[in-house]
């Protein structure tokens, strides 16, 4: 009868938890144990008069309810009905191997929490250490973290990085990066007395030094950039290079580490994660060798059990907020660790050739399409040698033109219009079959007849 | 369990294996772009389908996780992660949706963001809403720079100093020192609630914010929490309170009513959305409305039925790349309308009373840090079994022989060999009977028979590691026999 009355007047104790495996019978015990007559007892130290608010949520719904309920919203969403798409501007539409999707479903990998107990997480950690070195042979550089975020909060935590590390507030910013990098990082660092400077507005023969010099390459505009030549004109004025780089577009382009970066960031969405509407993603982020103790987030090192078996634990963790607290490198506590596993499986799953396979077939089907619209009447193409992604200037409005496509079941391109051209940002690739791009052609061109 | 070492995919990779077949160019090539620009190998294992899957899969039963343990990780709520939600975030309008779409091609996201805002507003009584954080940690970021914002706006820009108790989580200095704060520590007292008389002398007219977890990272929840929000409130500040600890709280009492001004949920704790082995997380940030115009955006709104991404007046900018965690986001969603506002009451009740019947059952055997009833989670500590040689970590390590995972070690830091326990509404009377019997008897070993429980563990795929070494001598990713 005490239960009863303690817990809701009008709810019936089991009715709305299919989650909680006490019955009636088992909290009456525990709270007799417990040596209190009621729930209400356990909660004295509430104030009385602010107990048990009124909660007015979304009624309950139960499982086959749910489903319906959310297919229905996902149907109004034109994802659900598109025929091919051509949208990218930092998250690309690639395909997603089954091994991927099988391996994500296991519930010994998505339950299991941070492995603070390396013996009861050694596939959690083993896991971490292949995509910390699968990243790292991706990019040729000598180190890489077990996961930030997502691509711009790695790159923000590069550019403080680079700040620590040259003891030196000044960053540069190459306009090769886009304006929503650069958000992030002015979010991340605007407390923290850091200058963000235009590299084209220094005079490079100035006494000055700088911490770093941020570069996109593939640029926001889908270019290939000379980062080898940046890289040692940075290094003249004693600063590090930042290389953010597109994944998949480094099967066929030279990776950060030949090209004489210090530290390189990219968006892992790319290799093996879905759009999901813009998360969850991983950052990556890795660097050379003597900056290891100022980078940011998990590492996984390897190392031997008492009697000698190889192993796997986090490791340099006085750098952490765990330990160092106000003095940690970050605040970050996460790993994105999920998403690290998918993006392990999908790079041992698509292997050296595949990621070559997929790289070119981006940059072929991305150039085939840009050459033909180029010679559509009213289309220019602006991008000079571009990775997969291309400007397009148009002299119909944007909008118009993607609203014929969708008309079409065809998600067009990204709007960049800049307020005095009309331009349209278009990403290719693998998904893009070459019938699709032939149909999106043919649209293209009625627009202008 | 596999006990033999799984040689890394670079050792099994043989030239020639593959695991997937791709699709050909199928159109005319296009001139490459110049040699110099030009990759010519790279270094990724070649394994075939088969092995690739068998590896992976063989790797996952090396770990402990939910679906396979309890875990009663105090502050971490490891609670059960519905499959449904899982089903319904793989929803191709959901997953195939791209972010960069304009917001009347992806009216169900932007609805789903939409309902969650509103779901956590009412829940927490701080009814502005961003979903905009992709974890605890960034949702602490957030709320800090909000309160750096509002103050600033408001020609405070003097206050620069956040009061943080000295029980608090690592990353509430960490995200303080990030926002450019002066972290300035507030003494508590041995059951962890905030030093009135400490808070008094450090509050001033430069304190911008007081950072507290509530219920306390001890498991209480704060007695004095009316007269601190009112005091540091009387010198201009604002109060955040870090919401790790929200299961507590549900249908409870509202952190609105309790004169707190921003708080942040972690969605992974309380939500049911896995933890994955260290994320992805999600940390939505919630305040009262006079701080809605400083939120992150992108922030949902409805208008004339349609909803729209908008950038709050003064918001404190951009936090990640798109939209949020939204896959996260979409879960927790779920969760909340499988439950609805009687089922989320019924969460916390269980938790509080799960956790209450643990440390009553332990109290003779463990030493209380606090006589008081806990909220969802309970701290013991080892001191007594320490005068035998058994540590707190030793006995973290048996209870992961005895096939639990341990509870969380040495945090707060207050607490002398801390072991702190939460056990969630998720575990059945069994369990936690077979759990409370194994820490019994853990104890009754410390007298007995220490050695037993130093050796531990010994039924896992490696036993205690050589984390010295790992960090000594930093061995980070594969090389070449």
């Amino acid at each position: 009868m005490n239960i009863k009355k303690l817990f809701n007047k009008n709810i019936d104790l089991m009715k709305n938890s299919p989650y909680i495996p006490a019955t009636n019978s088992d909290q009456s015990e525990m709270l007799q144990t417990i040596g209190v007559k009621s729930f209400e007892d356990l909660l004295s130290d509430v104030p009385k008069n602010l107990l048990f608010p009124e909660l007015k949520l979304q009624e309950m719904l139960s499982e086959p309810e749910l489903v319906d309920y959310f297919n229905d919203i996902s149907k109004k969403n034109f994802a659900s009905k598109k025929k091919t798409s051509f949208l990218g501007g930092g998250a690309y539409n690639h395909y997603i191997p089954s091994t991927v999707k099988a391996m994500i479903q296991r519930g010994e990998f998505l339950t299991s929490y941070t492995p603070y107990q390396p013996e009861a997480s050694q596939g959690t950690l083993q896991v971490g250490f292949e995509f910390q070195s699968m990243i790292a042979q991706l990019y040729e550089m000598d180190v890489c973290n077990a996961g930030m975020y997502d691509g711009p909060t790695a790159l923000a935590e590069a550019a403080l990085m680079a700040c620590r590390i040259k003891k030196n507030n000044k960053i540069l910013i190459h306009d090769s990066v886009s304006q929503k990098l650069l958000d992030i990082l002015s979010s991340y660092s605007k407390w923290q007395n850091i200058e963000i400077i235009n590299f084209e507005d220094i005079d490079l023969n100035n006494q000055e030094d700088y911490s770093c010099l941020l570069v996109q390459s593939p640029n926001q505009n889908g270019e290939i950039i000379d980062v080898e030549n940046l890289s040692n004109l940075i290094h003249k004025k004693n600063g590090l290079l930042i290389h953010h780089a597109y994944p998949i577009s480094l099967g066929l382009i030279k990776p950060p580490g030949q090209l004489n970066v210090d530290i390189a960031t990219g968006e892992g969405q790319s290799i093996g994660v879905p759009l999901s509407f813009g998360g969850p993603y991983i950052g990556l982020l890795t660097c050379k060798k003597e900056f290891i103790r100022q980078l940011p987030g998990r590492i996984i090192g390897q190392t031997v059990d008492k009697n000698g078996k190889t192993s796997y634990a986090l490791t340099l963790q006085t750098r952490e907020q765990h330990i160092r607290r106000e003095n940690a490198t970050s605040n970050i506590c996460t790993s994105t660790q999920l998403i690290g596993l998918m993006v392990s499986v999908y790079l041992a799953t698509v292997g050296p050739e595949g990621l070559k396979q997929i790289s070119k077939t981006c940059f072929h089907r991305a150039h085939y399409f840009a050459n033909k619209i180029n010679k559509i009447n009213g289309f220019k193409l602006i991008s000079n040698n571009f990775f997969n992604e291309f400007v397009i200037e148009s002299n119909v409005e944007i909008k118009e033109i993607n609203h014929y496509l969708i008309s079409n079941d065809i998600e067009g391109g990204l709007d960049i219009s800049d307020g005095k051209k009309n331009l349209i940002l278009f990403a290719v690739t693998e998904m893009n079959k070459p019938k699709d791009i032939e149909e999106t052609l043919t649209l293209l061109r009625r627009i202008h007849d | 369990m596999i006990k033999k070492t799984l040689p890394l995919l670079m050792d099994q990779s043989k030239k020639g294996r593959k695991s997937i077949n791709l699709p050909e160019i199928g159109v005319e090539k296009s001139i490459l772009p110049d040699k110099k620009f030009l990759r010519e190998s790279i270094q990724l294992p070649e394994v075939s389908q088969l092995d690739l899957i068998r590896y992976f899969t063989n790797l996952s039963s090396l770990n402990f996780s939910i679906d396979t343990n309890f875990y009663p990780l105090g502050s971490c709520t490891m609670k059960y992660n519905p499959k449904i939600n899982e089903q319904i975030s793989a929803f191709e309008g959901f997953s195939g949706s791209h972010p960069n779409q304009s917001d009347e091609m992806v009216q169900g996201c932007l609805e789903v963001m939409y309902n969650l805002q509103n779901e956590l507003g009412e829940i927490t009584g701080l009814k502005c809403v961003s979903l905009a954080p992709l974890a605890g940690a960034q949702g602490e970021y957030a709320g800090l720079l909000i309160a750096r914002e509002f103050h600033k706006f408001n020609g405070n820009n003097h206050k620069n100093i956040a009061l943080i108790p000295d029980s608090a989580h690592g990353t509430n200095p960490a995200s303080a020192a990030m926002a450019g704060l002066d972290p300035v520590t507030i003494k508590t007292t041995s059951e962890g609630d905030i030093d009135i008389a400490d808070l008094k002398e450090k509050v001033s007219k430069e304190t911008a914010v007081l950072m507290l977890t509530l219920p306390s990272t001890l498991g209480l929840f704060e007695p004095n929490i009316l007269e601190i929000t009112q005091i540091v409130h009387d010198h201009g500040g604002l109060v955040y309170a870090d919401g790790a600890n929200l299961n507590a709280l549900l249908g409870i009492t509202k952190f609105g009513d309790l004169g707190i001004d921003i708080c942040h949920s972690n969605l992974h704790k309380t939500f049911s959305t896995p933890h994955g082995g260290g994320g992805p997380g999600a940390g939505p940030v919630m305040v009262t409305k006079k701080l809605e115009s400083f939120l992150p955006y992108p922030h949902i709104k409805k208008e004339k039925g349609v909803f729209i991404n908008y950038r709050p007046e003064n918001t404190i900018g951009r936090l990640n790349g798109f939209s949020g965690s939204f896959g996260i986001l979409l879960r927790a969603y779920t969760y909340i309308r499988s439950l609805g506002s009687g089922g989320l009451k019924e969460i916390s009740e269980n938790a509080i009373i799960n956790a209450n019947y643990i440390q009553e059952r332990l109290k003779s055997h463990y030493n209380l840090t606090s006589s008081r009833y806990c909220m969802h989670e309970t701290v013991l500590s080892a001191t007594r079994q320490k005068e035998n040689g058994i540590k707190a970590l030793d006995i973290a390590k048996k209870l992961l022989d005895e096939g639990f995972h341990a509870p969380t070690m040495y945090f707060p830091l207050i607490i002398d060999e801390a072991l702190m326990i939460e056990p969630t509404e998720s575990e059945s009377k069994e369990t936690i009977d077979s759990f409370i019997d194994c820490m019994i008897m853990i104890s009754e070993l410390s007298e007995s028979n220490p050695n037993e429980i130093l050796n531990a563990p010994i039924n896992l795929p490696v036993e205690r590691l050589d984390e010295a070494r790992a960090a000594r001598n930093p061995i980070l990713s594969w090389k070449k026999n």
